[in-house]
């Protein structure tokens, strides 16, 4: 997938004349490579990335990553880009047997390679600092990052969260009544969401029948060897001019196994997985929504709280009451938080709407690519078939004269 | 992109909802016979362990009466002639192309039995050469119209013992049968005995074996399906008798086919028993082999005879000395191997094209839900983009799926022709177990033979000592070589018997290679060309798409 890493030029204009001029980033996953022994076996890809950033130590440089440290990636864009849809991780795999199949981790490293591009294509998730980190930090520090990941992460000096987890404690059972979640009533987000997840449901079918297509061909590859193969015996049995026409039958058969069995795997690669790609970003889509609906929740507490505080210092400023300086520092506070939150939904909301223009129209083309891709490869084996089958006619009229 | 108006939109209309989509795919003429609801390759299974088993074929009870109403491209049968429509660039197809993509219809009126000039079988329900013949002589039968009827005799039951009769239609120009079209209702147990008259009286020859008899099957099954697959079953052998040179113009066949009433059960004619016991019988009735019950002291001695054969010592006096044969007999056993073999795969084959076809439409329904989705809660004009794709991606599965259908139950047609030679080995079998068991009547009589010259020489000894002859003595050694006579002629008899069995199955062996091999390669024919067809037509759909979508290509 090297055409991945050439398109993952910035935003602007894509036109390659002059390298230094233009700005772009372009990363390649590659190599995958078994470390480790046992249970701790794992794989190791190879990440190069070119580019001519500022920001960046070089043009070029080549690290050595692990499935976690994407994880780790995509798990520190998610916490701070809320509102973007985060480019989809491939699944850990559910059976320890195919961990390490050749199959299972050339696809894994297709889609590495596909998360890694979308991240450096997109305006904004480009500047990150973590994906940085992640393109030049060396093992070491990539190691340490990641096992901080849980501990660190939790322990942000900024307050503003802290604020957040007491109001909401102190508030939720009172002003909001209990576990009732407070939700957007913006009937067009309310479309989005009931699209999204009908989405996933579709998609997912589709996605199974995919799988269950390249199935289909690997099985039918299988028959036509076992047929092939009895073909022959039966034409060794026969012998003479007709004998000879099994065999060549069988012959045919089992070149038609072979391409059955390779078609297979174009499949899945070139289809079934782009289809499971598909069903991820949507599953990302769901996760901002999370967000967005946490942001919103937030908002309200905190507009809540804030109202509630400013009543109560009104009435201690009424009572000339000398608890209001501290009171209206609180108040300040809060109301800082309040904004803050405010801007925070609402980037969210505006980042979205930008996000789901793009979704679309990328799916548009990632699903155009693999229908082309889909279409292409079935003719291509129909055609395979039709000639294979063809080259035996005339042999086969032969035989009737003889 | 937007809306490309292909052809597959005007098929993805008819199908607005899920459940016709579904009949689209799943509910086809090939599967709505199968009370397990299951594919083509089940009555493989089930030809695979006796011919006579092979009922469900998939396309033999007409099913024209589901296709009739339905949607033309549903129905297999109607794809017709290759060379119309589309494509088919690649040769000119062969004569019998046509016979190959013709409906499978059992009753279509222009279906006849015919062995023309060619030694092409237009009958569709097996397509093997019938006789070397090149006369256009022709024997049709069709089996119908299942009654059933009450047991007039001995019902002691007031409404017991019903059973049910077939009707079995000729329709002919053999000037033998003395009309060209008669009828003549028949049951089950008819048919067994023609079967066992025509083994009597026809043994050596490669006589295609009955049906089964079912009893369990009858009792499981539902009446009505156990009836229609008895039905099938029936008219698959009469044509199969039919079709072979020797017994279409046998008495038995013509009886049974012809003459309306019981027919005789077969006479148990054990004279060679009784002529064994030492009773004096016509020495042509030695020919039959031996029997149960009152052929027990025959089927007594020749066991015995056989263990002495087996068992080595004594060399018989007459030894299967035809190397050719045994030869012949050792390829032939490897010969079915090899086709039952084939036929298992072949078995496999067709559930893997079924699958295929399955999934592939499942997949088209997904999307074109998909495209529907998409288009009903379009927000941007880059979904209505990709429903339009989706679309045409759907409608090319779908009509993909389609094909290999299609392609499936000719696949089935034509490999079919291996579980009928399945089946023939069967009655090839019983050829050979024919010769044997003259072989062992001639051994027995020839042991027997022995023996009473032994007796009798010793009589002859001892009676010779006595002066003047021991009357008792000399009456004995009169009786002894009288009976020394018959036996003598009835083992002529049998050895006569024996000679005609061989002469029988070297005929029947050479009509099986030169049959076999024109059946085989017009099998390989048609499979072929079928496999090209469809391939080629999937592959149009499929180039079609991409061309369609070569806007993404050029993107990446």
């Amino acid at each position: 997938m090297e055409q991945q890493s050439q398109r993952s030029v910035s935003g602007s204009v894509q036109s390659p004349r002059s390298p230094s001029s233009q700005p772009y980033l372009c990363v390649s996953v590659t190599d995958p490579v078994k470390l480790g022994n046992g249970v701790q076996a794992y794989i190791s890809y190879r990440v190069i990335t070119k580019t001519n950033f500022p920001e960046y130590q070089g043009p070029e440089k080549i690290v050595i990553r692990r499935y976690s440290d994407f994880i780790w990636l995509r798990d520190r864009l998610f916490e701070k880009y809320k509102g973007i849809f985060i480019p989809p991780l491939p699944e850990k795999s559910a059976v320890e047997k195919f961990r390490f199949s050749a199959e299972f981790i050339e696809m894994r490293r297709q889609a590495l390679d596909v998360f890694v591009n979308r991240i450096a294509s997109h305006n904004l998730l480009q500047q990150s600092e973590d994906l940085r980190t992640f393109l030049q930090a060396d093992e070491e520090t990539m190691e340490r990052l990641r096992s901080y990941e849980t501990g660190i992460f939790k322990k942000k000096p900024a307050d503003l969260m802290q604020i957040f987890k007491d109001v909401q404690s102190k508030v939720s059972d009172v002003v909001l009544g209990k576990e009732k979640p407070v939700e957007e009533s913006n009937p067009e987000y309310e479309k989005l969401k009931h699209y999204v997840f009908e989405l996933e449901n579709h998609l997912a079918e589709a996605q199974k029948h995919a799988y269950r297509l390249v199935k289909r061909h690997r099985e039918l590859g299988q028959s036509l060897s076992d047929f092939g193969k009895a073909a022959k015996l039966l034409g060794a049995c026969e012998g003479q001019a007709l004998g000879k026409a099994f065999s060549d039958l069988g012959a045919k058969s089992e070149a038609l196994s072979v391409k059955l069995q390779k078609e297979a795997h174009q499949l899945l690669m070139n289809f079934e997985e782009p289809l499971k790609d598909y069903v991820r970003a949507v599953q990302s889509i769901k996760a901002t929504m999370g967000e967005r609906a946490n942001a919103f929740r937030q908002q309200c507490e905190l507009a809540e709280t804030m109202k509630l505080k400013e009543i109560n210092l009104d009435k201690l400023m009424l009572t000339r009451s000398d608890r209001v300086g501290e009171a209206e520092h609180e108040y300040k506070e809060l109301k800082a938080a309040s904004e803050e939150a405010t801007k925070r939904f609402e980037t969210i909301v505006r980042l979205m709407n930008e996000e789901i223009v793009r979704f679309q129209e990328q799916k548009t083309r990632d699903m155009g690519i693999a229908f082309h891709e889909f279409a292409k490869g079935q003719a291509r084996l129909a055609n395979s078939v039709a000639d294979a089958w063809r080259s035996l006619l005339p042999k086969l009229e032969a035989c009737s004269f003889a | 992109m937007m809306g490309s108006e292909n052809p597959g939109f005007e098929e993805a209309h008819l199908f607005a909802s899920r459940e016709e989509m579904e009949n689209l795919v799943l509910d086809d003429p090939l599967t709505t016979h199968h009370p397990n609801n299951n594919n083509s390759y089940s009555s493989f299974r089930s030809a695979n362990s006796s011919i006579s088993e092979s009922t469900h074929h998939p396309l033999s009870p007409p099913v024209l009466s589901t296709s009739a109403d339905s949607d033309p491209l549903l129905s297999p049968p109607v794809y017709r002639n290759p060379n119309a429509s589309d494509n088919n660039s690649y040769i000119e197809p062969p004569s019998y192309a046509d016979v190959i993509f013709s409906p499978f219809d059992e009753n279509s009126a222009n279906e006849i039995n015919r062995i023309d000039s060619t030694s092409q079988d237009t009958d569709s329900s097996f397509a093997l050469s019938r006789s070397s013949s090149s006369s256009s002589d022709y024997i049709k039968i069709t089996v119908s119209n299942p009654k059933k009827e009450q047991e007039t005799t001995n019902s002691l039951v007031p409404g017991g013992n019903t059973y049910y009769t077939y009707l079995i239609t000729t329709r002919t120009n053999i000037p033998d049968f003395g009309s060209s079209e008669f009828s003549v209702r028949r049951r089950f147990r008819d048919v067994v005995a023609l079967s066992d008259r025509l083994a009597e009286a026809y043994r050596g020859y490669f006589i295609p074996p009955r049906p089964d008899k079912n009893v369990v099957e009858s009792q499981v099954m539902q009446k009505q399906d156990f009836v229609e697959q008895r039905r099938v079953a029936l008219e698959k052998y009469l044509k199969r008798l039919a079709g072979h040179p020797v017994i279409r113009l046998s008495d038995e066949l013509k009886v049974f086919l012809q003459v309306e009433g019981r027919l005789p059960l077969s006479v148990s004619t054990d004279v060679a028993s009784r002529m064994l016991d030492g009773t004096v019988v016509a020495p042509h009735e030695v020919v039959q082999p031996a029997k149960g019950g009152r052929d027990l002291l025959r089927l007594f001695k020749e066991l015995r005879q056989s263990v002495a054969n087996d068992w080595g010592g004594s060399k018989p006096p007459v030894v299967e000395e035809d190397k050719l044969f045994m030869e012949k007999k050792e390829w032939i056993h490897d010969l079915e191997q090899q086709i039952s073999n084939a036929s298992q795969q072949v078995e496999t084959l067709v559930k893997a094209q079924q699958d295929m076809g399955e999934t592939m439409g499942e997949l088209g329904l997904a999307f074109i839900k998909l495209t529907k989705f998409e288009n009903e809660e379009a927000m941007y004009n880059s979904q209505r983009v990709r429903a339009a794709d989706m679309k045409c991606v759907a409608t090319a599965a779908i009509k993909a799926s389609r094909f290999y259908r299609e392609l499936n139950a000719q696949t089935v047609k034509h490999l079919d022709t291996l579980h009928e030679y399945l089946g023939l080995m069967l009655a090839v079998h019983g050829a050979f177990t024919d010769r044997s068991s003259a072989l062992l009547t001639v051994q027995t009589l020839l042991s027997e033979l022995s023996t009473l010259h032994s007796r009798a020489e010793k009589l002859e000894a001892a009676s010779s000592k006595i002066f003047g002859g021991d009357k008792s003595r000399i009456h004995k050694i009169e009786e002894l070589k009288e009976t020394i006579r018959i036996t003598e002629d009835a083992k002529n008899v049998a050895i006569r018997e024996y000679e005609r069995i061989k002469e029988n199955n070297k005929c029947e062996l050479e009509r099986l290679d030169k049959e076999r091999r024109v059946d085989f390669l017009n099998m390989l024919k048609g499979f072929v060309v079928n496999q090209v067809g469809y391939a080629e037509k999937i592959s149009d759909v499929w180039a079609k798409v991409a061309e369609e979508t070569s806007g993404y290509a050029k993107d990446s």
